[in-house]
């Protein structure tokens, strides 16, 4: 950590794509977390990545249970797709998880953009897949400060120390 | 880890500024630790620390949700009693250990 003094991070702008439980929290944990830490954050949800910030499906996001190979039994044997296919399955394996992340005090996704625009984070929609999807100001969450290009994204990401974080 | 001296007293801390012993601390070295941090500590601020202090002797880690959660204070009081890094600052000015929390 010998250049920590030198050159610290100051802002994180996070970019979002994806709608995944996994990949939304790891947006929003690593927002929150420089926001703890006193670094500037600002997320930027484009395409599916949306559904996080859309009042509608934030509260409903999944993991895959079909295609990731990654998902165990609870025992650690592999997860069979076949099973993942069932009607119920991917629900079930979802509510488990939000249950365990709720253990360790992880906030769902609405409580936790709470937490990082009070901690002085910013939430942004890309303006280009909210009219792709056919979106409107008011479908989004009230924690989404504004739709924005990735041009003004870029305006903002400006300055000494910025880095910036694709998921 | 190192000694320091804070409001007449020598105490331990590590190489982050953090007392080693909780027991150590007393108002008046949070006070000196608060002004190391640029915060003048109000009622306000000693409430929480009091609080972060209670839970924390208990064993119960605190998260910045837990805390925004507490009653004493919501999430964005907390940001704006304890700037930058809340969590971080109020425990180094309540005399335990560095935070070890991801959220």
């Amino acid at each position: 950590m010998a250049n920590a003094q030198d050159h610290p991070i100051k802002k994180v702008m996070i970019i979002c794509a994806k709608a995944n439980l996994e990949d939304v929290y790891a947006a929003l944990v690593m927002a929150n977390g420089a926001v703890m830490e006193g670094i500037e954050a600002k997320v930027f949800f484009t395409f599916f990545g949306l559904d996080a910030i859309t009042k509608k499906q934030m509260k409903r996001l999944h993991t895959a249970t079909v295609g990731n190979p990654g998902l165990r039994m609870p025992g650690g044997l592999p997860f069979p797709t076949i099973l993942g296919m069932l009607p119920g399955v991917e629900a079930g394996v979802s509510a488990m998880m939000k249950s365990q992340m709720e253990k360790l005090d992880i906030p769902p996704v609405d409580e936790f953009l709470e937490l990082i625009t009070a901690g002085g984070g910013e939430i942004y929609a890309c303006k280009l897949a909210v009219e792709m999807f056919g979106l409107k100001k008011e479908d989004f969450s009230e924690h989404v400060k504004d739709i924005i290009t990735i041009g003004q994204f870029y305006e903002l990401a400006a300055g000494e120390g910025t880095q910036i974080i694709f998921v | 880890m190192a000694e320091k001296v804070y409001a007449g007293k020598t105490v331990s801390v590590t190489d982050d500024g953090y007392l080693t012993d909780p027991n150590q601390w007393t108002k008046e070295i949070a006070i000196e630790i608060a002004k190391e941090e640029g915060i003048e500590l109000t009622d306000k601020h000693f409430a929480v620390i009091e609080y972060i202090r209670e839970k924390t002797l208990k064993g119960e880690a605190l998260t910045i949700r837990t805390i925004g959660k507490s009653g004493m204070v919501d999430t964005k009081g907390f940001y704006e009693l304890f700037p930058g890094a809340p969590l971080k600052k109020a425990s180094r000015i309540a005399g335990i250990a560095k935070p070890s929390s991801c959220v």
